[in-house]
């Protein structure tokens, strides 16, 4: 392989670091909470303390007197300067959420749902006043078990709707029913799959300040996508979009949860304009467990049709999935079930697939988009399924892959659910993965292990991922998500280069990435390339980050752009030179001789001429220095990757406890452009992966009560319980006339949990005992090995 | 509502007078009446680690502590450890190694590892995950960060072995 990874130019493909991170490891990074501006006042909530209450009335006038406060909101205040909204999606114009404002007016339907606000000069002050708010609450009954939900007569969480019912869809291919019936084994599992968050290190943070001579709303966020920010508060509130700004700074963790549009800022943003002050408001831990979007929530039933050999006759899919109270604004809560029907199996050949999705109201917090939205749970479905009839059949949970896996005559392939996949390199990933894991050593070592009273389980998982979304899925939907995102390059008179992009970062190094690409279309080094992102006033539109779109489509715009402003730049140097621009070429930030290399001018000298010395150019030569482009890929919906997951675990049948031993990842994102960011791009992923597959969980009680609200009750991962994680790396190609880069971000949480579910499983198989629930909590192993040993099933060992 | 008292301490080596609310955390009063941002919030109730701050040469949650109970101390942030120089070995490995994502966690991750280094003991990866366990990070998965930290010990301890300063 040439050094540039793909026979890119350098310094694509090279182990950069990022700038950004020099910053922030001395302490200078710059959060929104960081900014303080004149006269800002600080806003804090009333949350409703129940999941399901009318609000028969509300008196501020003690909030309103207290120390510092300056003005307090109830729902009917706010609710008259702010359009409420509605997370729908045309492409399932059966869901139809109902309108949601800003703070709830009549009925608070989740506990957490903002109801008030008070702005003061402090946070402690506002907040010292919420405790002066009288509420006269009438609780009603709050409507949790999504099954439950479903019971006709169940209360309804919006009287005016038919039922709790918000979607159902379902998707089939084949005939699934006769597959079934010819089957030679069908294995079926009903699983559980608990309510994550995301958990970002900085909780969501918005200042919003309104200038009413100007009539401009500026908003400093804690967010993924300025854009789609900037497009909503100016439909919202009422305000044209060119007087609107968001400036999103550097960001504490994102995956999702700031990606969204949110009541409560929603608030702030109203609350600055009435006011005509800047207004802050920081979600504390607990604020942010009640209101940030959560994920998963899905009970699913699935079985799965083999033949003889273990080949997939028919794959049936049925979930229900409990969103809240209403769809997620402005994606709608689809995408997770969306992606669950589309993904499921999503490997293998499938003669036969059908699913079905039931979405359903219940009162606790939205679901919305959090990190690898619904692929994980495709995935651990479909390969907790497979290593069942793997099981069943007696075939090495490898070989039954090796039957079942799309191979490389079948691309481009078009999946029994719609979705083109160009190419998969599913086998080759298996293959590496058992190579450089030595897998059936790690057999042969659990099976000498086992016989020594030492429970361990090796576990696999393969995925696809759907990265890079092209404008069908949120175009057709009638939602306003940006699938372009734009890019500018500059040449700067010294020779320096400035880009500003419309991709954002927060953490990733898209930045970096976006630097590298430049500098390797340009001919410059990266050092050279400033980055700007996250500002909506300066940046061209575009989607920020969201669906692992910053390399495919963000650095594959900045490397257009780059390329283009190279073009620019050789004609000035040949006009100059007097030479064929084709014959020159930029290398390390001089203009060279092609053939030679030889240089001849430097990029210093095309920065004075084009910028002020243009009469030694021909009188129709316009030197054009900076360069505008734009980019959605409509070649197909999406940009599908793949890859393999591996775990390595060990279980303590006494305790129940879990000790990750290994684990290790084989992924396929095309081209490579950073090695070092791309490696920890994946290991964050795994971690997280993990840590729904046998820690998080957000813990609601039969009335719709939080259980666990604190970082001591919801529990991420720390560093003593992580494993080392090996990262491997396919590099399929994709067409030359594209950079070929493919999403990263999501491809380690998409595969994890299956993977470590598989391996949990395959450590209990000598009890005879199962799990399918997530999080794999001791407890609950605990007690599937006691339900095993009382059916009876302990194998002997 | 708010009470306030005086108090006085040592900021980064040099000294403080300021009166402060008599509830305000510590690393609130940081953030906000004197503008060190680089200490951060991320929980407020002594889990996440994004607040560690170094009080009187150990690591301590700003969280946990009022602003009063710091008076007479010496208080060190990530700002006043990177103006001294004394982990820009360890900065500079988390920088190389890509051991920071959002970098919300890493002041915090960078003076809990500063103290792990500071007791100049060799330890293996399983002891460095296991002292780092009470400062959480969302985005590295973790092993990047013991990476920098495994490098930078194994530097200092080499360097104090081949000039018997203790490592230093
Ligand atoms: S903010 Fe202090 S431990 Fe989390
Ligand atoms: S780098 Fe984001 S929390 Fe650690």
């Amino acid at each position: 392989m040439p050094e540039g990874g793909m026979d890119r130019p350098l310094p694509i493909g090279v182990r950069e670091p990022r700038a950004r991170a020099r910053r922030l490891v001395a302490g200078r990074g710059r959060y929104t909470d960081d900014i303080s501006l004149p006269r800002m006042l600080h806003v804090a909530f009333l949350r409703s303390p129940y999941a399901h209450a009318r609000i028969r009335s509300i008196d501020v006038a003690a909030a309103a007197a207290a120390p510092g406060v300056e003005a307090v909101f109830t729902g009917r205040d706010i609710a008259a300067a702010c359009n409420p909204w509605q997370g729908n999606h045309a492409l399932f114009p059966d869901l139809d959420s109902p309108p949601q404002y800003p703070l709830a007016i009549e009925i608070a339907r989740w506990q957490g749902e903002a109801v008030a606000a008070v702005v003061a000069e402090t946070r402690a002050q506002a907040e010292d006043a919420l405790a002066l708010i009288e509420i006269d609450w009438e609780e009603l009954p709050a409507v949790v078990d999504p099954e439950a939900a479903l019971v006709p007569g169940a209360p309804k969480i919006h009287p005016d709707r038919p039922s709790n019912l918000a979607l159902e869809f379902t998707t089939a291919k084949g005939d699934v029913d006769d597959a079934f019936a010819r089957a030679a084994h069908v294995i079926e599992e009903t699983f559980v799959f608990g309510r994550h968050t995301g958990v970002t290190l900085e909780p969501r943070t918005i200042i919003a300040e309104f200038d009413p001579t100007e009539e401009r709303l500026v908003v400093h966020q804690s967010h993924q996508a300025p854009h789609q920010q900037q497009d909503l508060y100016a439909r919202l509130l009422g305000i044209p979009e060119h007087k609107v700004r968001v400036i999103c700074p550097d960001v504490g963790g994102a995956f999702g949860v700031k990606l969204q549009f949110y009541a409560d800022e929603a608030a702030v943003a109203v609350i600055a304009r009435l006011l005509g002050r800047p207004v802050k408001f920081v979600a504390d831990r607990f604020e942010a467990f009640a209101a940030d979007i959560h994920a998963r929530d899905h009970r699913i039933t699935a079985r799965l049709g083999v033949d003889a050999e273990g080949r997939i006759v028919a794959l049936d899919v049925d979930d229900l999935f409990a969103i809240g109270p209403y769809s997620q604004y402005p994606r709608a809560s689809v995408t997770e079930g969306g992606h669950i029907a589309r993904l499921t199996g999503a490997p293998y050949r499938l003669p036969a697939y059908r699913a079905r999705v039931r979405m359903v109201y219940q009162n606790k917090g939205l679901i919305g988009h959090y990190r690898a939205v619904g692929q994980p749970i495709a995935c651990a479905v479909a390969e907790r399924l497979i290593d069942g009839a793997a099981a069943k059949i007696g075939l090495d949970p490898v070989e039954i892959r090796r039957r079942n896996y799309l191979r490389d005559e079948d691309f481009p392939y078009t999946s029994p659910t719609g979705v083109a996949f160009e190419h998969l390199s599913l086998n080759r990933c298996l293959d590496l993965l058992v190579e450089k894991l030595d897998l059936p050593a790690l057999r042969a070592e659990q099976q000498a292990l086992r016989a020594k009273g030492i429970y361990r389980g090796i576990g696999i998982a393969s995925f696809v991922e759907l990265t890079g979304p092209g404008p069908d899925y949120y175009g057709q939907g009638q939602v306003r998500v940006s699938s372009q995102d734009g890019c500018i390059v500059k040449l700067e008179p010294s020779g320096k280069v400035r880009v500003v992009a419309s991709a954002t970062d927060q953490g990733q190094g898209t930045d970096t990435a976006i630097a590298q690409v430049v500098a390797a279309g340009l001919g410059v080094r990266t050092a050279d390339v400033h980055v700007l992102l996250g500002d909506s006033e300066v940046c061209p539109y575009g989607g920020g980050a969201y669906a692992s779109r910053g390399a495919s489509i963000g650095c594959e715009i900045a490397f257009r752009a780059a390329r283009q402003l190279k073009g620019n730049v050789l004609k000035v140097a040949g006009a100059l030179l007097q030479m064929p621009p084709d014959a020159l070429d930029i290398r390390d930030g001089a203009i060279v001789d092609a053939e030679k290399g030889v240089e001849r001018l430097t990029l210093a000298d095309i920065g004075r001429v084009g910028y002020f010395q243009q009469y030694l150019l021909p009188p129709d030569l316009q030197p054009e220095l900076a360069v505008v482009q734009h980019y959605v890929p409509r070649d197909q919906a999406y940009i599908a990757g793949n890859g393999i997951q591996a775990s390595y675990v060990e279980l303590d049948p006494e305790t129940g406890f879990v000790k990750l031993l290994r684990h290790a990842v084989v992924h396929d994102c095309g081209l490579i452009i950073n090695p070092l960011l791309l490696d920890e791009q994946i290991r964050g992923g795994v971690v997280q992966g993990i840590g729904g597959a046998l820690f998080e969980e957000v813990v609601y009680g039969s009335d719709g009560q939080m259980l666990s609200a604190t970082m001591a009750d919801y529990i991420v991962p720390m560093s003593s319980e992580m494993p080392d994680i090996d990262v491997w790396h396919v590099e399929a190609g994709i067409g030359r006339e594209k950079l070929g880069a493919k999403g990263v971000g999501e491809a380690g949480t998409a595969g994890a949990m299956g993977a470590v579910l598989n391996a949990v499983n395959d450590a209990l198989l000598p009890f005879g005992a199962r799990i399918a629930q997530t999080p794999c909590t001791p407890q609950r192993i605990l007690r599937a090995i006691r339900e095993a040993r009382a059916r009876g099933t302990t194998q002997s060992h | 509502m708010d009470e306030f008292v005086d108090i006085s301490l040592t900021l980064n080596g040099r000294p403080v007078r300021r009166r402060v609310p008599v509830r305000q955390h510590l690393v609130d009063f940081l953030r906000t009446e004197l503008g060190l941002t680089g200490s951060h919030v991320g929980c407020e109730h002594g889990v996440c680690g994004a607040c560690t701050l170094r009080v009187d040469g150990r690591a301590a949650r700003g969280c946990l502590m009022l602003a009063v109970q710091a008076d007479g101390c010496s208080v060190e942030t990530i700002e006043g450890l990177t103006e001294s120089g004394e982990i820009a070995d360890l900065q500079e490995a988390f920088v190389a190694r890509n051991a920071l994502q959002c970098g919300f966690c890493t002041p915090g991750v960078l003076i809990t590892a500063a103290e792990l280094l500071g007791r100049g003991q060799p330890m293996d990866r399983a002891a460095i995950r296991a002292f780092m366990s009470g400062n959480y990070c969302r985005c590295t998965g973790y092993q990047a960060i013991v990476d920098a930290i495994e490098a930078t010990l194994r530097a200092r301890l080499e360097r104090a072995a081949s000039t018997g300063d203790g490592g230093r």
